[in-house]
Order: C-alpha cells, then structure tokens, then sequence
C-alpha cells in the first residue's frame, strides 16, 4: 500500500514546505444519488466550527442517481466566499470524470481519489493521495447496501487528516448532521474515523494546504438562501402559500412547510396557514391572486419556466391590483439542459411579465439574510402597491449554504396597505376602488366579507373606471393607465435602496446585484491590489430604481454591468430609465456559462475592457 | 318587524331583514332571451330566500358570456373577473383565504370544459366549499359562435358545421373525481333549478352544477343539441326536488317509497321525489352510470346526481383555524422572538 503511486516532483517538495493556511477551494466529485451532500455539508461545516470563513456549492445533474456531481468548498480566511475558478484539492471519487477533473487542474493542486480510478500517473505536476475506500468502508460498514452512502464520509476523515482539520469537529459535524439517527451518526463517525486513521498511518502529506483555527465565524448561522427565505416569509405572517414543483424552487416550500408544521400552529392544533401544491404554476398564481384579492399574505414560488406560465395572471393581478408575493429562484432557461445551473436570465421577462403595459417591482437579494427581511419587504410593499412583488433569487443563493450573522427580528409591524374597514365605510358612506385620494396613485380597497351594503367592488382586468364599473372608454382607460404608473414612480422610494460604495476618486463604477455581488467584492480587491484600479461600486437591491442609481451613473465615465445572463439584460433596464446622454457610460460584463460568478473573470474581462 | 296593516305595501324581506331588490345587480348586456339571464334570476331568488347575507357571497368567474353575469346580480356582494378558464384557482384562493365567505364560482363550457379543465378537475378533487356553476350552451358566444367541448356529437352549428367530437360530461366528471353534490339542471326549468340553488346553498362541500342554458345568438337553432327546443323535448328529470331550508321549522311528510331525503350539513332537507325507482343519489357508480346510459338513450338527464354531505372539505384536511387567515391578527402570523432565536441556534 503504497501512499503515492508516483516519485514526489521536487517543485512537490518545495510547495509542501510553504504552507496555504485558510485559503483553498476543494472540489468533491462524486456520482449524485450516492449521499455525498451529507459528506459535503459535515465537512463544510467542519472548516465554519474551525473558525475559517467558508462557502460551498453544489453543482449537480437534473437527475436522480447516477450522473457526475461536484462539490466546491471554498474556505477563506479573507472572507471571500465567491466561486473560486481554480480547484486546489480535488476529491475523485467518479469514475466516469476523474481523468477530465484531473485534466482540469492547474498545476500544484491535490487529488485523493479512489484507489481502483489510478490516477496517480496522469500527470507529474500535482500531489496524489490513493485511499482504498472500499476495503476502508467494508470494515466500518457490515451492512453491504449502506456501504454505497457510508464511503463517501471516509473522505471527510481522510481530508479532515490531510487539511489538519481537528477531528472533533468532524465529530460535532456530524452529531449535527445526524441529529435525529443515533445509529446514522455512529456509522457515519466510524467511517469518518477509518479515513482519518487510514490517512495517519499510510499517508504522507506532501501538499501545502491545511486548515488553522480562526475565530472569523464565532456566532455565525449557515442557512441556504431558499431556507432563509421560507423563514423570512413565515415572519412576514405568509397565510396562503401555494406552489409547483420546480427546481431550484421547491426547496423554498418544503422549508417553509416545516417551519409553518412546527411553529405556526395554534395551541389547540389549528393550522394559522395554508399551502397548497397546485396542478400547475397557472394554478399557484391563480390561487395567489385570489388569496391576495380576499386579504391574506399569499406567495408562491417558482422558476423561470413557472414565470413564463403566470404571465397571463401577472397581468390580471397588474390591472385589478391585487397583491401577492412571488419568489424567481432564477436558473438556466428551459427545462431540459441546465436546469439545476444557476443564472440571472430572467430579470426582464419577469420586469415586464405579461401582455399590455405591465412593468413589476422586484427584489433582488444578495445574501441569505436579505432573503429573509426582502421577504418581509416584499410582503408589505405588495400590500402597500396592490401589486405583485417578484423576489429576484437565483439557484446559487437559494440552494446552496452560505454563511451569514443571525437574523435579526423584525422590527417593523405588518403593513397592510389602505384597506377600508366597514367602521371606515359607515364613516365615508361608500368609497371608490379605483380612484386616486392621496396623490400616490394608491386607492383604497375593501375585503369581500366586510359587513357593509357599499364594501363590494368588482375586481376586473378589463377597462374600469375609478368606481371599479366596466368601462371602454379611451378617457377611463388611459387615466387608469396613468394613475397605475404612479404607483410605480412613488414605489421608486419604497422600495430597498442599493448598497452603494463611492469614493469620488475614481471614473469607474461597477454595477451588479444578487448572486454577483460576492464575486465583486473579490474582484475589487484584486483591481486594487493586482492593478491599482480603483473602483466604486452599486449592488442594486429593486426594480424600479431608486435615484441613487441614476446619481452613480452621472457620477462616473465607464459604469461595468456585471451580471449572469447573456444579452445584459440590468443594462438594458437600467438604459430605459437613465437619461440618453449617458447611456454610453454602460458597458456589460456578462456571464452565462451556469456556474456562479468567480472574480477572476471580472478581473480579467474588466483589465481587458479598460486596456490593461 | 313586520307590523300589522302596513305589510300589503312593504315589501317583502327574507330572515335577515333584505328585499329581493338587495340581491340585484346591474342591468344586463347578454342578449334578450339569453338562458344567463335566468340563471342570474334563479340565484337572485335562491339566495335571497335561503336569506344569506350578500356581503358574505363572492361571485368569481372566468372570461365568456357566462362570466360576465355576476355583474347582473348581487352587487353587493365581491366579484372578481378573472382569467380564461382560471375561475377555479382564484376562488380557491379566496376561500383558503377566508372560509367564512360564501363562494359562488360563474363559469362557462368553453371556460371549464376546455381551456380551463385542468383547473377544474382539481377542483373537484379538493371538495372545497363552493358553488361552481357551468352556464352551459356548448359554444363560444363571446367569439361569435365555435363549438365548445360540451357540444354533443353531430350538433350543428348555424353555419352548418356539425360537431365531430364528443362531449365532456362535466357532471360524470365531477362525481368521478370528489365533488359532494352533483347536478344538472336547465335554465328553462324555473323550479327545479331553485330547489337545486337552494340545496347548494345548503351543502358544505364542492357543488357542481352544469345549467344548460341556451345562447340565443349562437346555438338555438334546428340541429343544436343545447336549444330551448332540443331540451324541451329531450330533458328527462330524475327527480321532483323539494328544499325545506333549517330555519324553516316546518315537518314536510313524505313516503320513503317514493321519496328520498337527504340531511345537509347545515340540517336543511333535500327531498327528492322520485321519477324513476331505485335511484339513490348517494350512490356514486350508479349515478356515473346513469350518467353514461341518459347519453345512450338520448336524452338530456336533469336532478341532483349525486350529494354526499358528509365529506371533509379542503378546511378540513387543511385543518385551518375558525378565525379566517385574512384576519388573524399579527400575533398569530408572526411567531415570537424566542422562535427566531431557536431557529437561530439550531443553525449555528
């Protein structure tokens, strides 16, 4: 049992003796359907109790059991947690992409894979590590058909030993991972232990990576963005929540399914909510709009092919102004393909869902902690509008873990818009639904079922006047059409402002949102410290803009759109609203190959562009 | 209330205190003649003398002809125009929303019976409490006059282009897939469709009741199946159908013979005096068979079908709280800082 199947290279040698302490990406590749997202998560969450900043994602088939899946874990000590381009320690455990992965690495980088893949000779310029898993499982594991499962945590002991990871808190890990299944939790720590004894005794380390307690993560939660969201939207008072299964949503609703079962629940047993899986996205919205139209907080949560099937109801719910709430867990278009790959491509068929003059607000959260107060935002704002609220997620935040400050506790009430009461009603003696009172192009609305003889309206999509009565009259309906606009114009001081970083000492702005952001942030520090470029930045946080997105572009030369998808599309939106003149100031950085926003490639595309 | 010498110029008012003329809507714009019309008139009555209160009463309805007409009666009661063929899902919504509302869903055959099946038959499966009406008249009246998937097979249309399909039986479907009380009636026949309006009111549970109700314009020509003259001819009554409502604290004799008495929910009676021997409404196969053999024969079978008042209904598998989600206060949606706090920790 050799340790390496090949002589160590001396440059080997020499990197070994420089140690990279809290800072490497490791990639687990693995065959998906054989339970290595526990393995993933224990050792992810093995790196955040030691302290390091980490994030990880998962990069997985539209498919059950039985095609590639990568795991990236990126730890930090920095605190970037952005997809990093090059793979530093890769884990081989899939046949089938072993040699490509290899093939892929730069040189330098570390492999421990699979005794019977024999790697090892494939090239001089990296580290192998050989681990007969399966001789190594079959110790650990009598059962046969858990040996499948089980295999993958002998290489979170292996990597624990390896990266110096202090094997307790692969035991925490764990403990915690398998909370509930005692016997789970034992098997899974015998595995993990047979790697980490296997790796102590048989192997040498020879790469230059390695783990070192840090307190950068002291108090910290780890929570997937779609879990924050469903948590964000419980403490919203969501009371109607109705959903179709899709990826990279479905998630969202499961979660909040628990969360609802276990703290929603009236002490004599009675249920403070509904959720319904519908027949379709038609039905899930439809069901919204008519939750939301009756006065109860009502989302649903879907993607980008869902999108496209509400874009009839968008409308409806645009012209009759009923509010609701839908979560975008935005990914990579049709059904077929990339479907489990992140993406922002859905930014301007979502902006303007639907036929006739329709424009909505969206959200558009960067952190798991904005999931959940935006969810909160975006239930008020629907109230406060009488309109759909779009929550602007993506697969990357929504689906995989990310590390955040505990949530903080709403500190603002409910906020349930003008809604008349039937004390209200005997006061005013009647009211019109449609008809603008406050100058906000808000009007007033009543519930179905308040006792009042003047409460009714009828709700229509159709040509109205300001009284709610059916009406094609071009006058009516060109007013109708004015006053919802306004409605949009007052919402551009309504909604989350940007996150803006401006020194006033540069002529160049980047400009990107959601998902991006964490690659920006890198990339700034590298503009600096790479090339001396100097950079502001906005994160844009809704739609429609603030006016602190049209003073940034005024304020720089050269504005960089970063975004993931391909034909710009924050660009195209931003240039609709900015002033003519300055529209050629937007240049685009746009990226759509499915796998979340690296900064190298901001970097590098932004060096390029600014003649560098 | 009613005092004595003046009641001959009063009108007449209903348990809660209403007019008839409480129940009215606006003026309507569906041709003169349109069996709409007489459905809008049968609920008008229906609910004002079951004496529901109209601000608890939601119309929802699709896009058609048949859609329109909640606008033509109870103005005082919340209507919502939705989308083609997506009644279903918005009154869903409402209900879930706020179970103490009355829902009473408009739809049309074009509207339930094509573009909108989907959502109609998950519907039915959820037996959720709501009147769903189909004004059914086998064509596209507001698109001047195409075939809907209710129109019978070798019925012809006035250009004279005999339909080739065959029809969707919206009540065979119904029964088939949950809902509790199951009819179909003719907007022709003013007594059998009050009792029915009133029984529905009555039920806790999804009724579906399929009114054939002939467009004037499109289809009520010599070789169309939904005239006023094909049903004239061809309707074939199951039953005579009485209704004695709970507040009505009257004891109605009847033969258990030739009568069949069915309890509502609410302790309403539905009596069924039977036509024909042996039917048993609460029999699912058998009215599904019926169903099937009324089509062989020819003949346009109307009644109650089947009624099941004993069902759960969606509130009750969700087992929502009494009080309407809509109006729950803040405490009961927003769990405390020491259920964040907890969910925090488990995170950690």
């Amino acid at each position: 049992m050799a340790t390496t199947d090949v002589a160590l290279p001396e440059a080997s040698r020499q990197r070994e003796r420089k140690r990279v302490v809290n800072n490497l990406s490791i990639q687990v590749a693995t065959v998906n359907g054989s339970g290595s997202q526990s393995s993933n998560t224990v050792l992810l969450r093995s790196i955040f109790q030691m302290g390091v900043p980490v994030s990880g994602k998962n990069l997985f088939p539209s498919n059950i059991a039985g095609l590639p899946t990568w795991y990236t874990i990126r730890a930090n000590k920095d605190g970037y947690i952005a997809r990093k381009k090059e793979i530093d320690f890769l884990v081989a455990m899939n046949a089938e992409t072993a040699q490509e992965d290899v093939m892929a690495l730069s040189a330098g980088a570390a492999v421990l894979f699979d005794e019977p893949l024999n790697l090892g000779g494939l090239r001089p310029d990296l580290t192998f590590y050989s681990v007969p898993f399966d001789k190594l499982v079959a110790a650990v594991c009598p059962e046969a058909k858990l040996r499948k499962l089980v295999k993958n945590m002998v290489y979170v002991g292996v990597v624990a030993k390896l990266l110096e990871i202090d094997p307790a808190e692969v035991e925490n890990a764990i403990r915690k991972q398998f909370a509930s299944k005692a016997k789970a939790a034992n098997l899974n720590l015998a595995a993990a232990k047979a790697g980490y004894d296997y790796a102590a005794a048989s192997l040498t380390k020879q790469d230059p990576y390695c783990i070192q307690r840090m307190d950068k993560t002291k108090g910290k939660i780890i929570i997937d963005g779609n879990s924050a969201a469903a948590l964000g939207s419980m403490f919203a008072g969501v009371t109607v929540v109705t959903w179709y299964p899709i990826t990279p949503s479905s998630s969202l609703v499961e979660s909040l399914i628990d969360y609802m079962k276990q703290y929603r629940i009236t002490p004599d047993g009675k249920a403070t909510f509904a959720i319904v899986q519908a027949e379709d996205e038609l039905a899930a919205i439809g069901m919204v709009l008519g939750a939301g139209w009756a006065g109860a907080r009502a989302m649903t949560a879907t993607a980008g092919p869902g999108i496209s099937l509400m874009a009839e109801f968008a409308g409806l719910s645009y012209y009759a102004e009923v509010p609701g709430v839908i979560w975008n867990i935005q990914r990579v278009g049709p059904s077929t393909g990339l479907p489990t790959r992140t993406s922002q491509g859905d930014l301007l068929s979502t902006a303007f869902l639907s036929h006739g003059d329709t424009k909505h607000i969206l959200l558009i959260p960067s952190s798991v902690g904005e999931c959940f107060t935006m969810a909160q935002d975006a239930f008020n704002l629907a109230e406060h509008f009488q309109t759909l609220v779009f929550m602007m997620s993506d697969l990357d935040l929504g689906m995989n873990n990310w590390m955040s400050d505990p949530f903080e506790y709403p500190t603002t009430p409910i906020e349930r818009g003008k809604i008349l009461s039937k004390e209200d009603l005997e006061r005013m003696g009647g009211f019109e639904r449609y008809k603008d009172v406050d100058g906000d192009g808000i009007g007033y609305r009543t519930l179905p079922g308040t006792d009042h003889p003047a409460a009714a309206y009828f709700a229509r999509g159709s040509g109205h006047n300001e009284k709610s009565q059916y009406s094609e009259r071009p006058d009516d309906y060109e007013r109708n059409l004015e006053r919802i606009n306004k409605k949009f114009e007052t919402a551009r001081s309504f909604v989350p402002r940007p996150e803006v970083i401006s020194t006033a000492k540069t002529e160049i702005g980047i400009i990107a949102y959601g998902t991006s952001h964490w690659g920006i942030v890198e990339a700034r520090d590298q503009l600096r410290n790479e090339y001396g470029i100097e950079t502001d930045y906005l994160r844009i946080r809704a739609y429609p803009f603030t006016r602190e997105v049209h003073a940034f572009i005024e304020q720089h030369e050269r504005i960089y759109v970063v975004e993931q998808n391909r034909d710009a599309q924050m660009l195209s939106l931003l240039k609709l609203d900015i002033k003519p003149e300055l529209t050629s100031r937007l240049r685009s950085i746009a990226h759509v190959h499915g796998l979340p926003l690296d900064a190298r490639s901001v970097t590098d595309e932004l060096t390029s562009m600014e003649g560098r | 209330m009613s005092t004595a010498g003046t009641s001959t110029l009063q009108p007449k008012t209903n348990r809660i205190g209403l007019t008839v003329l409480d129940y009215r809507g606006g003026k309507t714009t569906l041709c003169a003649g349109c069996g709409h019309n007489a459905i809008s008139e049968r609920i008008i009555d229906a609910m004002f003398e079951m004496g529901i209160p109209p601000e608890r009463v939601i119309k929802p309805s699709g896009i058609g002809c048949s859609s329109k007409s909640p606008a033509y009666f109870m103005r005082r009661s919340h209507s919502f125009n939705a989308v083609h063929g997506r009644m279903p899902s918005v009154t869903t919504g409402a209900v879930l929303a706020n179970h103490k509302l009355m829902a009473l869903g408009v739809s049309g055959d074009g509207d339930t019976a094509s573009i909108g099946i989907g959502q109609f038959v998950h519907l039915m499966r959820r037996n959720l409490p709501v009147i769903y009406i189909i004004e059914d008249n086998g064509v596209y009246g507001l698109t001047k006059g195409q075939f809907s998937a209710t129109a019978d097979l070798g019925s012809k249309l006035k250009t004279g282009v005999i339909n080739e399909l065959p029809p969707i039986d919206t009540c065979a479907m119904a029964i088939e897939l949950g809902a509790t009380f199951v009819g179909r009636s003719f907007s022709g026949d003013k007594k059998q469709l009050h009792s029915m309006l009133k029984a529905a009111i009555a039920h806790r549970g999804t009724v579906m009741l399929d009114v054939v109700s002939p467009c004037v314009t499109f289809n009520d020509h010599e070789g169309s199946t939904k005239s006023y003259k094909y049903m004239k001819d061809h309707e074939e009554p199951l039953q005579d159908i009485s209704f004695i409502p709970a507040f009505e604290e009257i004891n109605v004799e009847y033969d258990s013979g030739t009568t069949v008495q069915v309890t509502m929910h609410d302790g309403s009676r539905l009596q069924l005096h039977k036509i024909e021997e042996d039917y048993d409404p609460t029999d699912r196969i058998r009215a599904i068979t019926r169903l099937h053999e009324a089509r062989e024969e020819n003949v346009v079978l109307t009644g109650v079908f089947y009624v099941n008042p004993k069902a759960p209904t969606f509130i009750d598998v969700l087992n929502l709280t009494d009080e309407p989600l809509t109006t729950l206060p803040e405490s009961m949606v927003r769990p405390g800082r020491d259920v964040l706090a907890r969910a925090m920790a488990e995170l950690q």
